[in-house]
């Protein structure tokens, strides 16, 4: 080679290298035949790449200040007493000796607290929070067993709790419904999702179930579930004249704040939620009572108030997810055609809430059949209003979908892996829409291999160390793409060549505020350091809610939009002077805090060197996301293959998972770093569910007996296995950065997967949630 | 959590003066008792701290060993002359708790711990005859998983929680108490009560008694000892049924044994009758079987907890066949 040659190849290498970097503007919307995100073909920089939590420091040094650590001058602390009725009348309410008890300063209770309008149910509007409609201390009635009749509020938080125990109560009961066999009784109504009926019917599946070659057609049963993030719910809240600040730990602040503005007759600039850090949501940091008890309580005494829910509090007043009956039946052909896939049942709900548990969801878009009838229905408890918990609907409706595969598997004689690919749909049998990325059969296929699924045999009760029956099982895991229309985001540059992005979003401990800032370093062409998040505060425009595992996807749109209006700005202000003068925006991309001409690398100017001509010291845009068509167009999920491997005393009858894989399918991984603790976290959960996770519920009364973490199991470091997890890393070219939600995935499929594996254990069938050893004696 | 005074006694003399006045409790580790006054199950008006008295671990006379109530449950577990020659006792703590609570609680408060009923623990919502007496038992028609199949009454069928305590049964201890009257030992065994009518008593204690030591008399074959706790979670989960057990096999024949099961009763249950129907008996499978059969003749399940009576016959069975060696 000549040295011209050589010279020429490396300037042509600089030029490529230049390309490789640079990042051109992002399409704002995903629609039939537009462009990807430009980010999916970066494959250089921060994504993809392990990058540790930037608020990790903060954490591990005890420096990042949680919604109960804010201490405003004077705060004085709430202590709630809880009805011990499932449904009546407050009879007598003694609070004098409460109030004559050392350090308090008043009892709130319905006969004098502020009068405040019942909040507006979560899903009745899009700015909606309250977890029901019911009035919040406002009259004498009890609705559940463990509603607050009564808050304490005292110097010290030792001396509430105490005049707490001093309140006398009696009640006048009135009739109630406290079992679920009750509730079917007085009987079921369709259930509603988000105002959509939850019923699909094609073809007529009963027929064709019935005329099957093969069929199983079982009933599952799971229970209810409690919320116990780590973090119990606080708040910090204070008024200034009719200003009212809440420092909360919350999902929803924006949302939050707005309900609360209308539950005190305020306007919505006059409430302020502040929530930067999380310690756990999962669906259950929302609102409920006690911020609202909260901020009454401030308003009745003249001072801040701090309400820490103990955590038996928690198990009272936070709604979890609700019990369960799921009839799924599935004919099939002598190979493994499904004829029809049929799954209905009932789920509990309260008169006074929106939430049905829609467990049919990942049945909708699953499997191709010939003919589907699927549906909830629910009954009315009385009881606290359930909630949203991590995969509502999917995690217990998978449980029920993928043991029923596995039963058709045993059934048909057929690997359950080759029946699953075997009724692999080529477009949404439901809706009809093509996917937008589905690639669960490579997940499956890699996973088998590494997992060592051959290693499984096929005749259950085979496998035996000792006493210890072994097994493996699988089942499919799945969760829809969402992005929910109303977020935004501003970007401020500064002259010192610092980007300062805003979102009203949340950082429940996933990594959010990391992604973000590697998302936006990448758009900006700048790096981490250079970024500042700032989130969790209702006073940055747009709404963005930290559920339905859409953050990621909305904060990316939102990001996107006010980034190409951001570009747009510096254009304006670059002037004639400057070498991109004259350029339009999908002219121009970001490098090295540059703008640069995409066509022509060299022709760029620095943010700074047009701030500093344009004489400013900041540029801001801001800009809403723009809506999620997307998801009319294309049937959006992200998808998981799960195995387990289980060890069964063959003389207690006890089940230790020894061996857990996820392998998924999840569009493009941001960050490995906090993606592989999202999914680990939610295997974990799910094993949780499989085998000890149950709400006690007494159904005499409708009163939760294990409202403790001693009494009410989650796995301890001894049930959970080194969990593997892998994923395809293959971007939907149709979503922001080409990702998809990844938090609530994780849980999916896992309780299936284990109760399929302790089949293959044992022989035995457990269609009931948790799989506890009795169930195996 | 209701005020309350709190003074820590230099020695036992002063325990018992500081703790002569009425609604007085000694405390351990607290790792019990707070909880049950945070709940206001337990409203004492003076708390005695009693954990700087005797902690240590010394032989007895007769070739036993005497362990101060004050010492930490943990140090008794990892203490060589207990997992040498008592491995059921060094297990059974292990087996319970997690490492921190072990770590404070003493083995005097261990003894003294009460059930973990959820009606019992349920001040505001729930019925309990041994919180409240005479005013009913919620968990007689209500959850029963972790309830007596063996020796309860109608008044309350809750379980002793304790795993140290079965370990203790089965090696028949001996409890030292000092009380008004002066110094005391008792069997183990008869420290704690069934129900029956009063099932607010737990032990046959006074008013004032303080336990100062336990005594393990010698009992060579518990070299060959085990504990088996069957619980709903891997750690940190009361037992739903556990064997306390030692054996000693010659020629094929159960020369002696020992056996106490947990989590089926008020008390922690010495197995009398399993074990004199073994004595002197073949020492393999259809025997352990059958012992453990006549054991659990009389067991009453409730709602929710049938399944003991098999899992407690089967994990007896268990440890007797690994104790047995290949015999089982």
């Amino acid at each position: 080679m000549s040295i011209i040659d050589s010279a020429k190849n490396a300037a042509q290498g600089l030029v490529q290298g230049a390309l490789g970097k640079l990042v051109p503007l992002a399409p704002d919307s995903w629609i039939p035949g537009g462009l990807p995100d430009p980010l999916i073909a970066r494959k250089h920089g921060l994504i993809g790449t392990p990058v540790s939590r930037l608020d990790g420091p903060l954490k591990v040094q005890g420096a990042a200040r949680f919604s109960a650590e804010v201490a405003p001058a004077g705060m004085v602390y709430v202590a709630l007493a809880y009805a011990t009725i499932p449904r009546g009348r407050i009879a007598t309410l003694d609070t004098q000796a409460a109030e004559a008890a050392p350090g308090v300063v008043r009892v709130m209770t319905h006969r004098n607290a502020p009068r405040m309008k019942p909040p507006a149910v979560f899903g009745s509007s899009p700015t909606a929070a309250g977890p029901s409609d019911l009035p919040i201390l406002q009259d004498d009635r009890i609705h559940w067993n463990g509603q607050p009749i009564a808050a304490v509020i005292a110097e010290t938080q030792e001396q509430a709790d105490h005049a707490r125990s001093l309140i006398h109560v009696t009640y006048e009961a009135g009739p109630s419904t406290t079992s679920f066999a009750g509730a079917k009784a007085n009987g079921a109504q369709i259930g509603r999702f988000m105002g959509q009926p939850l019923r699909n019917e094609i073809g007529d599946a009963e027929a064709e179930l019935a005329g099957a070659a093969h069929r199983v057609d079982h009933t599952y049963r799971t229970p209810r579930h409690s919320h116990n993030a780590i973090e119990p719910h606080a708040a910090t809240i204070v008024w200034e004249g009719d200003m009212l600040t809440i420092h909360d730990t919350t999902q929803m602040v924006t949302a939050e704040a707005r309900t609360i503005a209308d539950v005190f007759d305020l306007k919505p600039e006059q409430v302020r939620v502040i929530s930067p850090y999380v310690g756990g949501g999962f669906g259950g940091k929302g609102l409920w009572d006690h911020q609202i008890i909260g901020a009454a309580a401030a308003k009745l005494v003249g001072r801040p108030v701090r309400i820490t829910l103990s955590r038996e509090g928690v198990y009272r007043v936070i709604g979890g997810r609700t019990l369960s009956e799921q009839r799924v039946a599935i004919g099939a052909t002598a190979d493994g055609h499904f004829k029809a896939i049929i799954h209905t049942g009932t789920a509990a709900m309260t008169p006074h809430n929106a939430m049905p548990e829609p467990f049919i969801f990942a049945t909708r878009s699953g499997y191709a059949a010939d003919s589907f009838k699927l549906s909830v229905e629910t009954v009315k408890m009385n009881m606290l209003a359930n909630t949203f918990m991590r995969a509502p609907g999917e995690a217990i409706g998978t449980f029920a979908l993928e043991s029923a595969i596995d039963e058709l598997a045993a059934e048909l004689g057929m690997d359950p892996i080759a029946l699953r690919i075997r009724n692999e749909p080529d477009k949404d049998p439901i809706s009809g829409l093509p996917f937008s990325s589905r690639h669960i059969v490579e997940a499956w296929r890699s996973g088998a291999q590494r997992f060592g699924w051959d290693q499984r045999a096929p005749e259950p009760g085979t496998r035996r160390e000792g006493e210890w029956l072994i097994g493996m099982g699988c089942a499919t895991g799945t969760y829809p793409y969402h992005r929910m229309p109303g977020a935004a985001a501003r970007i401020t540059l500064t002259r010192d060549a610092k980007a300062i992005v805003e979102i009203a979003a949340h950082e429940m401990g996933m990594g959010t505020s990391t992604t973000t800032a590697m998302v936006a370093g990448e758009r900006l062409g700048l790096p981490l350091d250079r970024i500042e998040i700032r989130y969790g505060d209702s006073i940055i425009p747009g709404a963005i809610m930290a559920g339905g595992s859409q953050q990621t996807a909305a904060i990316g749109a939102a990001v996107i939009a006010a980034h190409n209006a951001l570009v747009a700005e510096l254009l304006k202000l670059a002037g004639n002077e400057s070498p991109l003068a004259g350029l339009s925006v999908d002219e121009v991309g970001s490098e090295g805090g540059a703008l640069v001409r995409l066509d022509d690398p060299a022709c760029r100017e620095t943010y700074q060197s047009i701030l500093a001509r344009a004489q400013r010291d900041t540029v801001a845009a801001a800009e809403q996301a723009s809506m999620p068509v997307e998801a009319m167009h294309w049937s959006m999920h992200s998808y998981s293959a799960i195995f387990c491997e289980v060890r069964v005393s063959a003389i207690t009858g006890e089940t230790r998972v020894s061996r857990i894989l996820g392998a998924f399918d999840c569009g493009r991984i941001l960050n490995p770093q906090t993606a592989r603790s999202q999914f680990r976290g939610g295997i974990i959960m799910g094993l949780g569910m499989a085998l000890m996770e149950e709400t006690l519920f007494d159904e005499r009364n409708g009163r939760v007996m294990n409202a403790n973490l001693s009494e009410y199991h989650l796995p301890v470091h001894l049930d959970i296995p080194e969990i593997d997890v892998m994923w395809t890393d293959i971007a939907d070219p149709h979503t922001p950065m080409g990702a998809h939600g990844i938090g609530e995935i994780g849980i999916t499929g896992v309780a299936a997967a284990v109760a399929n594996a302790v089949y293959n254990a044992t022989g035995k069938r457990i269609r009931d949630l948790p799989i506890t050893l009795d169930k195996l004696l | 959590m209701t005020p309350f005074r709190f003074a820590r006694a230099a020695d036992t003399a002063d325990a018992l003066r500081l703790a002569a006045g009425p609604a007085s409790a000694y405390l351990g580790g607290g790792t019990n008792l707070v909880d049950l006054m945070r709940e206001t199950v337990a409203t004492p008006g003076s708390l005695v701290d009693v954990t700087g008295l005797s902690n240590t671990v010394s032989p007895t006379e007769s070739g036993g060993l005497l362990i101060g109530a004050a010492l930490r449950n943990t140090a008794l577990a990892e203490h060589p002359a207990v997992r040498a020659r008592y491995p059921v006792l060094s297990r059974a703590i292990l087996a319970g708790a997690s490492a921190q609570i072990r770590n404070m609680a003493t083995v005097g408060g261990n003894l003294l711990q009460r059930t973990r009923c959820a009606y019992f623990y349920d001040a505001e919502g729930a019925r309990c005859n041994k919180r409240a007496p005479g005013s009913g038992c919620d968990a007689l028609e209500g959850f029963s998983r972790y309830h007596a199949i063996l020796g309860a009454s109608p008044a309350c069928v809750a379980t002793q929680p304790s795993d140290m305590c079965v370990a203790l049964a089965a090696l028949g201890a001996i409890v030292h108490v000092q009380g008004a009257g002066g110094a005391r030992t008792l069997p183990f065994t008869e420290l704690h009560r069934l129900p029956g009518d009063t099932p607010e008593i737990d032990t046959v204690l006074a008013p004032g008694d303080l336990i100062t030591a336990i005594e393990l008399p010698p009992l060579p074959f518990a070299t060959n000892s085990a504990y088996r706790k069957v619980r709903d979670r891997a750690s940190y989960a009361f037992a739903l049924v556990s064997v306390a057990a030692a054996l000693e096999v010659e020629d094929g024949r159960v020369r002696d044994v020992r056996i106490a099961f947990g989590g089926v009763a008020h008390k922690p249950w010495r197995a009398l009758t399993a074990e004199a129907a073994l004595r002197g008996g073949p020492a393999d499978g259809p025997a352990f079987h059958a012992a453990a059969a006549a054991e659990l003749a009389d067991a009453q399940p409730l709602r929710d907890n049938g399944f003991k009576i098999e899992l407690v016959k089967r994990t007896l069975v268990a440890v007797l066949g690994d104790l047995g060696g290949a015999v089982a």
